[in-house]
């Protein structure tokens, strides 16, 4: 018989060797739906996890890593703090698309002014626009009570239409015969979030994520408001005696993972993606959550569950050319890295006993 | 413009289809939210059952085979929800969504080959003289049989939550498990079975999509769909009847916005498209707020990890 039995506190030892844990039980049954996909198991879980980094285009490749991850830890990092009050916000998706919409609309609307404050300006219009698509959610849980989880998410498809709309109307760009999307950023330089350093993939976009990074970090170890945060997440109860103001701090964790997510959707739009087109986002909100979850809520887990997450969209795409894998299986791994790692994580929380159970 | 064109009969008629999969759904939830597990991956199965049913259908023929097929598949999918949240006592929302975004990649993965292909037909039950009684024939008694399973789905599942020990013990283990287990019931058993007969419910509804309603494989085609079953519970307050109600409000704003849309409206296709999902969010507030309080009715240990010590 095998039991389980609560430990008095989660073992530090297995909270840093459950993720590793988890990215090897996914490499191994992912290895196995390959296998099932008649690819090689050894050949694919080498495409995805080796070749980007060291193979024989790992200069393109490595560049990419840093695109992909930069929105991935920004996204992140807001969520987690959501996630440790107990604060769910899934809709970052929807956030990162108002704040990317919201953005380019400043950017094009000063077009073609030559300034260097048209790009901090469209830097603040997609964190506020993120801010405030993520306050309605927070708005509606704090004045009605409504479930914030099916609201933030409900809104993501609303975000999505108001996309279609702004790529085939509003926002459309005058000069491009009738195509659908924007300008591109590439072509008008003051508002284009070019690469820092050329062939890094470095952009202002990694740049916040590395300052939001630090910025959590503190916030967490040194700041009140960490406290209360990390509080309300594991005794609700003691943190409504000490004076902890939920309403609050539900309006403060919904709206800065909306501000980050928004940023994350500006440095998208006017950098790699360079223009609003009906199907720019790819999903970073959504697996930004498993980030989160995988860096299990430190800032510091992040940054690096944000590279490894990168790492599978790279070595995704480069299976996908390489050995026909098809896209949505690195989806699929994706999805199953976030079941290991709930299933291993029992690890961290309880102790595992064999043998008879004891009568009492 | 021109409204004329539009229905009523029809338009009442397609409502019955459009709230089907909702109805289904939001009915499996139902039982699994009742036995206090909040399973936020009702999308994951529906997607997931959607792809199953489909490609059943499509390689044997047989539409019945299919939907057996969707159930299957939904139940398997929820039973590794069951098994994170119930033997390894996992975050229940953290598993949900996880259970969306794999279900969510696995059906796209499955459903590759099958873009773009026609589902076998599922056949229409003529009820004979019913069906020719003028305005309510067509609406109720000229329907596929999947419409009347659903219905009578949500009545046994009224009729055994009221009426049944099964039903008893079902929201006893919700309402209080330590309790429950106190009294001697299997809590995770019963919580499991829950799970499974949700996943099968919301494997049905998400065939009935693919193979009834759009009739077609596209990914991501149940485009929020659990989520507004979920949604629809909390307006339900958790009560079959209500959510049945709230299941056909949706599905009367989907098929009426989708003739307006035909009819050529001057609101822009994108504004009407998203009004589907602006009202349930607005029928959440009113629900949740003031003298509603939906809070109120909801199962005492919804999302709570039962671990018993002893």
């Amino acid at each position: 018989m095998i039991a389980l039995e609560k430990r008095p506190e989660p073992s530090k030892l297995w909270s840093w060797a459950t993720p590793i844990l988890a990215v090897i039980a996914t490499m191994i049954a992912g290895g196995l739906m390959f296998a099932a996909l008649g690819k090689d198991p050894v050949e694919s879980i080498r495409t995805i996890f080796w070749d980007p980094i060291f193979g024989e285009f790992a200069f393109y490749y490595r560049g990419q890593l840093l695109i992909k991850a930069g929105p991935l830890i920004l996204i992140a990092i807001g969520l987690s703090l959501g996630f440790r009050a107990g604060i769910w916000n899934i809709g970052a998706e929807g956030q990162y698309i108002i704040g990317a919409i919201c953005g380019a609309a400043v950017g094009l609307a000063f077009y073609p002014w030559d300034s260097f404050i048209v790009f901090p300006l469209m830097i603040l219009a997609g964190a506020l626009g993120g801010f405030l698509w993520a306050m309605i959610p927070g708005i509606l849980r704090v004045k009605f009570n409504t479930n914030e989880i099916l609201v933030s998410l409900l809104l993501v498809y609303v975000a999505e239409f108001i996309l279609a709309s702004m790529a085939l109307g509003a926002l459309k760009n005058p000069d491009g015969a009738g195509f659908p999307g924007s300008r591109n950023f590439r072509s008008y330089p003051a508002a284009y979030n070019e690469e820092i350093i050329t062939g890094t993939g470095m952009h202002w976009g990694v740049v916040a994520a590395f300052i939001a990074v630090i910025f959590a970090y503190v916030l967490l170890a040194r700041h009140l408001m960490g406290f209360q945060i990390k509080l309300a997440g594991q005794a609700p109860r003691a943190a409504r005696f000490g004076g902890v103001n939920p309403s609050r701090l539900i309006l403060f964790c919904l709206g800065i993972s909306g501000a980050l997510a928004g940023l994350a959707g500006l440095f998208e739009v006017s950098g790699p993606a360079g223009q609003i087109s009906i199907d720019f986002n790819v999903g970073y909100g959504f697996t930004a959550i498993i980030v989160a979850f995988l860096g299990r809520l430190h800032p510091i887990g992040i940054l690096l569950a944000g590279l490894l997450l990168a790492l599978t969209y790279i070595g995704g795409e480069a299976a996908q050319s390489s050995l026909g894998l098809p896209a949505a299986a690195i989806q699929a791994f994706q999805g199953m890295l976030l079941f290991f790692l709930l299933a291993v994580d029992v690890l961290t929380n309880f102790r595992i006993r064999f043998g008879k159970r004891e009568v009492a | 413009m021109d409204l004329s064109a539009i229905s009523p009969t029809l338009l009442l008629a397609s409502l019955m289809v459009a709230a089907t999969p909702i109805i289904l759904a939001a009915t499996g939830e139902l039982i699994v939210e009742k036995s206090g597990v909040l399973n936020l991956g009702v999308e994951g199965m529906m997607i997931v059952g959607a792809i199953c049913g489909f490609a059943i259908a499509v390689e044997s023929g047989s539409p019945t085979l299919g939907f057996i097929a969707a159930a299957t598949g939904g139940a398997l999918l929820s039973l590794i929800f069951g098994f994170l949240t119930q033997v390894l006592l996992s975050n229940q929302v953290a598993t949900g969504l996880a259970l969306t975004l794999f279900g969510l990649g696995l059906s796209s993965m499955l459903g590759q080959s099958y873009v773009g292909i026609r589902p076998p037909a599922t056949e229409k039950l003529d009820i004979p003289f019913l069906s020719d009684i003028p305005f309510i024939g067509p609406i109720l008694f000229n329907q596929d049989i999947i419409v009347y399973v659903t219905l009578a789905l949500v009545i046994g599942t009224w009729a055994v939550l009221k009426f049944t020990r099964a039903g008893l013990i079902l929201r006893a283990v919700g309402e209080n498990h330590d309790a429950a287990h106190a009294l001697g019931y299997k809590v995770v058993r019963v919580r499991l079975m829950a799970i499974a007969f949700g996943g099968a419910c919301a494997g049905l509804g998400g065939a009935y999509l693919s193979l009834v309603r759009v009739p077609q494989w596209t990914e991501g085609m149940t485009a929020g769909a659990g989520w507004i079953a979920l949604a629809i519970v909390v307006f339900g307050a958790w009560r079959p009847f209500r959510v049945l109600l709230g299941a056909y409000l949706f599905g009367g704003v989907t098929v009426l916005q989708l003739n307006l849309q035909a009819a050529g409206v001057a609101i822009p296709v994108e504004y009407l498209s998203m009004s589907p999902y602006l009202i349930t969010i607005a029928v959440l507030v009113i629900m949740s707020s003031g003298k509603a309080k939906a809070a109120l009715s909801a199962p005492g240990c919804l999302g709570r990890i039962f671990h018993a010590s002893s």
